[in-house]
């Protein structure tokens, strides 16, 4: 069929374009300006040139709060992707089990970051939560107000509690796409179950998987909200990430030269590891 | 209207004015040379010039904030090595 011009055509993606440059083009620029001024507030900037990125690229608290970012993702990565094979794989695939197991896997993923945090605040308290009381009743001294290990362990089994499902559920529909001839003539080939799904059920799960990849790095990396709520960056800064560091310099200490700087090299760092993710996953799909 | 709420410098404008000509030159060898010339380089996966001019900006970042990081405040050998390295991206990615 013989493609039709029409230059029309161009105030359909019109719309997309002004929404574009007014939720990311527009405060990127903006964000840019301000990471080579200092500004005292009152409108009013003087140039700085490039030094708030030299402050930024040789401050610890930088290197500090991205090295937190890298081993809280590496970890979330190493729990969930795994966990949710196991659960998915583990699912019933007929009767009423399916969307009992749906629903209760889809819940968690409902409820909005916020009243994750403030769930896990309370759960955890050692004078009313239930997890913070049990443990301290069984001997066992948990206190992530002021110990950094157990403000990791809470902020690491509360995103795994709100984000394994995520992977679950793409795990699942990816099981679920299978035929079951394939099923058959492992049956008839006398295949393992580690057979069935080191050469059956993964391949076919790698597709979704490397979303589900792509999709919990991604947030694991821009984690704000929970933490956030539960822990503030403390004790100290052990649970401060790159976006709550940000938050406290551009608002706590309104140091906005610094705090863009910063936000251009968050950018460039998601951007890099975007690219990079999504490269994988389209040159992947392309060679199988 | 008033921009001056995006606090303008002319450093900044003019690095924006270099990366809009970047895209508009992009879009008239485009329409000269249709198609995007995808071919596969030395990753070993297909780019077009589109995928090249990305790598080469965000490449060209990097450089920029390793030198800043390691090197100092003058850009002027950030630039340079990214100028090269553009090209090298342009004829070997």
């Amino acid at each position: 069929m013989e493609k039709t011009w029409n230059n029309k055509a161009w105030f359909m993606v019109l719309p997309v374009l002004v929404l574009v440059a007014f939720s990311a083009v527009i405060p990127l620029m903006t964000v840019v300006n301000y990471s080579v001024q200092d500004t005292f507030g009152n409108n009013e900037f003087f140039w700085a040139g490039t030094d708030w990125y030299v402050d930024v690229l040789t401050s610890d608290r930088f290197w500090d709060a991205l090295t937190r970012n890298l081993v809280f993702s590496a970890i979330i990565l190493a729990i969930e992707i795994p966990l949710g094979i196991i659960i998915a794989l583990n699912m019933p695939k007929k009767g009423l089990g399916v969307p009992v197991c749906l629903v209760l896997m889809a819940l968690p993923l409902l409820i909005p970051w916020n009243v994750v945090g403030t769930i896990w605040q309370v759960f955890g308290r050692v004078d009313i939560g239930l997890l913070g009381h049990t443990l301290e009743a069984i001997g066992i001294n948990y206190n992530y107000v002021q110990n950094p290990i157990d403000a990791w362990v809470t902020l690491i089994v509360m995103d795994v509690w709100h984000w394994t499902s995520l992977v679950v559920l793409l795990c699942y529909a990816g099981l679920v796409s299978i035929p079951d001839a394939y099923y058959q003539a492992a049956k008839i080939d006398g295949a393992s179950r580690w057979s069935v799904f080191r050469y059956i059920q993964l391949p076919k799960m790698k597709r979704v998987l490397l979303i589900a990849f792509l999709l919990r790095f991604m947030d694991s990396f821009m984690i704000y909200t929970e933490p956030f709520v539960v822990t503030g960056g403390g004790p100290g800064n052990s649970t401060t990430f790159l976006s709550i560091d940000l938050v406290k310099m551009a608002i706590g200490q309104f140091d906005l030269g610094p705090a863009a700087a910063l936000s251009i090299i968050y950018f460039l760092i998601i951007l890099l590891l975007s690219w990079i993710f999504y490269t994988v996953m389209t040159t992947s799909d392309a060679q199988s | 209207m008033n921009f001056s709420w995006m606090a303008w410098t002319l450093p900044t404008a003019l690095f924006f004015i270099t990366i809009a000509l970047l895209l508009v030159g992009m879009a008239v060898w485009e329409y000269v040379s249709p198609g995007g010339n995808p071919r596969v380089g030395i990753l070993r996966f297909e780019t077009t010039r589109g995928d090249r001019l990305f790598v080469s900006l965000l490449g060209s970042a990097f450089i920029h904030l390793a030198w800043l990081g390691l090197g100092g405040p003058n850009l002027w050998w950030a630039l340079a090595l990214s100028v090269v390295y553009a090209i090298g991206v342009f004829r070997y990615v």
